[in-house]
């Protein structure tokens, strides 16, 4: 019974999941009214409440643990809340990102109770009070308009907080990346990107002549330069990368943006034979069988992993995950891929692709510069930080033991994605409301115009789209599309 | 995610920033993103088969919860290992041949030995049809594993098996132009359909050189005696373009500083040149010889020959050794030149070396498994001949060769003399302990057909006395064997 319940759950859960990811992509096509597109969402819904009911009865069944059953119910309330909240207070963010952010939050709670029941509970905790606080940073983003002025307060925060890790802070996996306060490991580097692109964004609202992207660029590079010696290398990299994709943005030019990735590649070169950690990452990730016994081991677990479990997977609680050294924070991924099978793990690449894309939705819908980048830089951290992390698993790229966001194990790296989301709904919001406003305003030119001019019905669909015409044509890949004039 | 809006807002609008770069950075993203998925499906259609079948793989028992194991074949089809499964569900592996594939095919109790061991995970996979594994899932039986085609050849085998008879020693027949292992017996062997009932007994005896377990083949190491000279004559082929010249008085035995060397049997071969040197295997002769090379770099033609490395092949094997510097002695270097002294060699390394010399100096990397089917015979993977690398120039190569004929024609070799084949060779008669007259008798040779081919065959008898006498006929019915069934 028990084997018939997990076996058959395997292509279940395969299906709902796809079935899922479809509604990602489906509802952006430009023949999706807005109706249709809410349907979609609702239907998304639906597909994760029976996954999740799916995943934990296959936990259950396997376990009989009654624990997981009380558990299980937590989480559906938990999940309900969330949903109700944003359907309350914040009618107008996109319904997508939600489903996104609850969807990944649920694959990471199943996963992380079949690894360690424990972890999996306390994830469930840190979750809870994250999404409490972070459900507040909507509606400040929309109100607060000086975040855009405190450019040096973000960056010697930032400096100072990796400096004072740097050097005060515990030795972990060989990398300085954490303090304690009070018993709790703080990961500063998480929440010091967010502060980052905040910098990086303000600066370049202010300008971007060249003195300033000399400025910007100093400071970045000291960012990037204290990551990599204490060892951190995904971080290093990931501010980077969020550095030079906002730096060829604003500046448009082209040459930053390939320059820059030239010096960051011969940067990596010196690091390779600077640094043995480097090293180690590199020498693993070339033939990680070779080396099995010492650097490549890691890497060969994942692969022994993904490999053996297949295009199907293994079922939950049939494969050996926990073979994988760190499977709960940085391969997560392997393990998803193990039990849940290959098809899910790329359904699972593409749910965080759509999250990528309605990053950048934002930042391209967004009129002001400094809204627009924020956007991109907390989209070009999250997108990057997938790449890292996934690509690491699989040996697409050598891994640099970056979390996979909202999905693996870790309080900073939850709540510092769970305020990027926010931040991301908020611009949501703030766009929904300018667009409102702009409506108004041009409902009220309008009848100004045919007041005076008293033209005609061509009159009025001629001038339209010259001031509407950027708005209008607006792609509607966003959760809530704007209405057409035309 | 194409905006058709970009162009014309940049010209509508009066913002600053279009959303060209935004739209270039969507894209850099998103292809990256395809890439990765594209490596995950590759990974998993091409790469996962290497890392499954590691050995590090600790899987396996998960494997064998869902497959019946697989059969193992011979080239020419017979089934050499396969698993019974009993009405009450119990697992029986059975060996249809008992002893005479002891070595070859291994054994898969207490432990893993052979096909068994290394072709483990093949045999532990199942590639029946997709549906069918859906439905045996579902029904809670199990998959029919993979079966592996070996290159083992049974009429070779069971002429080797036969040949040997009640000897202790070894046979072992390789395919010079591909690496087919095609033949392996080691002696005193065991029957692996009863190992786990004897087993207790069997491991009672913890002198391990006496160990039925021990595979002769590959982890046996003797004194190679005069099969050395094929060594020591390429050693001298280099250092001496003129080597025509050589010419030797043998008088039956040569004085050193505290030896003395005697030709086998006390012969006196009289005058003779390098050619006959050879063939009589006269070791006076190559005492002289060995007094003239330089043995830096005798000492560097025989690491090159793989002394002192890991064979290239699948069976656990031992390093062969010798012992030869600049500050050697003259007892030294005269016993190292006619393959006694401290000088150690396993069969298998002795049949590499002739399999390279047969096939014109280059070495294929030997292999045992020709491919896997799944249980209906549908091929799941072939295993192609793959070089090792060179070991000599052909140039050398062809001199050897033509050594090794002269050795069958007119010296040590010629019960092979006058045979449908061509068959050349070394004997050798290795003295292992102080007792006069007590020696292992090795032959190692190859013989070819026009139209059928060659192989490649090296036979040790311990204690078996003269190489001509006992060794030449073992060898003799194998490629009888061969050029009758080929």
């Amino acid at each position: 019974m028990v084997h018939l319940i997990t076996e058959l759950s395997k292509y279940s859960m395969i299906i709902l999941f796809a079935l899922y990811t479809y509604q990602c992509f489906s509802s952006l096509k430009r023949s999706v009214d807005k109706e249709e597109q809410a349907e979609k969402y609702r239907s998304q819904v639906v597909y994760m409440y029976m996954f999740h009911l799916n995943a934990y009865a296959v936990l259950y069944a396997s376990t009989l643990n009654t624990e997981i059953l009380k558990f299980y119910a937590m989480q559906v309330v938990f999940f309900a809340a969330v949903q109700i909240c944003y359907g309350i207070f914040y009618k107008r963010v996109s319904k997508l990102v939600v489903n996104n952010m609850c969807m990944l939050l649920c694959i990471g709670f199943v996963m992380l109770t079949r690894l360690s029941y424990e972890h999996a509970v306390k994830q469930f905790w840190i979750a809870v009070i994250s999404m409490a606080v972070t459900m507040l940073i909507p509606y400040f983003i929309s109100k607060w308009t000086f975040l855009r002025n405190l450019t040096w307060v973000y960056a010697l925060a930032g400096i100072t907080m990796l400096g004072v890790v740097a050097v005060l802070g515990a030795v972990s996996h060989g990398a300085k990346l954490s303090f304690s306060v009070a018993g709790i490991a703080v990961q500063p580097s998480e929440f010091i990107k967010i502060i980052f692109v905040f910098f990086v964004a303000s600066m370049f609202y202010e300008s971007t002549d060249f003195m300033q992207v000399v400025k910007a660029t100093a400071v970045a590079g000291l960012h990037v330069v204290i990551l990599v010696l204490s060892k951190d290398l995904g971080a290093g990299l990931i501010f980077f990368i969020a550095y030079m994709v906002m730096l060829y943005v604003a500046t448009r030019k082209l040459y930053y943006f390939a320059g820059g990735l030239l010096c960051g590649a011969a940067a990596s070169v010196v690091a390779y034979h600077l640094f043995n950690h480097v090293r180690v990452r590199v020498v693993a990730w070339q033939d990680p069988l070779a080396v099995f016994e010492n650097e490549g081991n890691q890497v060969s677990n994942s692969l022994f992993a993904i490999g053996t479990g297949g295009w199907f997977g293994m079922g939950l609680n049939q494969g050996m995950p926990n073979k994988i050294p760190e499977v709960k924070q940085d391969f997560i991924f392997s393990a998803i891929s193990e039990e849940l099978g290959g098809i899910f793990a790329v359904c699972l690449i593409l749910v965080c692709v759509s999250c990528f894309l309605m990053f950048l939705n934002i930042a391209m819908q967004m009129k002001d510069t400094f809204y627009k980048l924020v956007a991109l830089g907390l989209g070009t951290l999250y997108g990057f930080q997938v790449l890292l992390s996934i690509g690491g698993d699989i040996k697409f790229i050598p891994s640099t033991g970056v979390t996979l966001p909202l999905v693996s194990y870790g309080g900073s790296s939850l709540l510092s994605t769970l305020v990027i989301f926010a931040v991301i709904q908020g611009l949501y919001l703030l766009r929904e409301r300018t667009a409102a406003e702009q409506e108004a305003q041009r409902k009220e030119a309008l009848k100004k115009q045919s007041g005076k001019k008293n033209g005609g019905k061509n009159g009025e669909a001629k001038k339209k789209p010259k001031k509407g015409g950027g708005k209008s044509h607006e792609e509607n890949i966003h959760g809530t599309k704007v209405k057409n004039f035309d | 995610m194409k905006k058709t809006s970009t162009g014309r807002k940049s010209k509508t609008s009066t913002k600053r920033y279009g959303n060209r770069e935004f739209v270039i950075i969507t894209y850099l993203f998103v292809a990256v993103f395809i890439m990765m998925m594209g490596y995950f499906a590759y990974f998993q259609v091409f790469k996962s088969e290497d890392f499954i079948n590691s050995p590090y793989n600790t899987r396996q028992n998960t494997f064998a919860e869902h497959v019946v194991r697989g059969e193992i074949l011979s080239a020419d089809e017979k089934v050499l290992a396969q698993t019974v499964v009993g009405e009450d569900g119990g697992e029986t592996r059975y060996y249809p041949y008992g002893a005479m594939f002891a070595h070859a095919v291994g054994y898969d109790s207490n432990g893993k030995y052979g096909i068994e061991s290394f072709g483990n995970f093949n045999l532990l996979r199942s590639h029946a049809f997709f549906l069918e594994q859906v439905i045996n899932g579902i029904q809670n039986k199990k998959n029919p594993g993979d079966n592996i085609v070996s290159t083992l050849n049974y009429s070779l085998q069971e002429a080797a098996y036969q040949a040997l008879g009640g000897n202790r020693g070894a046979v072992i027949a390789l395919e010079p132009a591909t690496g087919k292992l095609l033949a392996m017996v080691s002696k005193p062997d065991f029957d692996p359909n009863t190992l786990a009932a004897n087993w207790e007994s069997i491991i009672a005896n913890t002198d391990s050189d006496n160990s039925v377990l021990l595979n002769r083949a590959a982890q046996g190491l003797y004194p190679p005696g005069s099969t050395f000279k094929i060594l020591t004559t390429l050693e001298y082929l280099r250092e001496n373009p003129n080597y025509q010249d050589y010419h030797y008085e043998c008088q039956g035995s040569i004085a050193m500083e505290n030896t003395e060397i005697h030709c086998y049997n006390n012969a006196v071969h009289g005058s003779e040149d390098l050619q006959k040197s050879f063939a009589k295997s006269c070791n006076t002769s190559y005492a002289n010889i060995g007094l003239g090379l330089n043995k830096t770099k005798f000492a560097g033609l025989c690491k090159q020959m793989l002394f002192g490395t890991d064979l290239p092949i699948a069976y656990p094997s031992k390093q062969s050794s010798f012992v030869l510097n600049k500050d050697s002695n003259t007892d030294q270097v005269t016993q190292m030149a006619i393959g006694q002294g401290e000088t150690l060699v396993t069969p298998m390394h002795m049949a590499l070396l002739t399999s390279a010399i047969a096939n014109n100096g280059t070495l294929m990397r030997p292999y045992v498994i020709d491919h896997t089917e799944n249980y209906r015979g549908v091929t799941v993977k072939s295993y192609s001949p793959s070089v090792y690398g060179p070991l000599l120039s052909k140039d050398e190569a062809n001199k050897l060769q033509e050594f090794m004929s002269l050795v069958v024609s007119e010296g040590t070799g010629s019960k092979l003399n006058g045979q449908s084949y061509h068959a050349a060779g070394k004997t050798g008669s290795a003295e292992f302990s102080n007792v006069k007259g007590e020696s292992h008798a090795w032959f190692t040779g190859y013989a070819s057909a026009e139209g059928k081919g060659s192989i490649a065959v090296t036979v040790i008898v311990e204690n078996g006395g003269a190489g001509s006498t006992t060794a030449v006929p073992i060898a003799k019915q194998v490629f009888d064997t061969y050029f009758a069934g080929n």
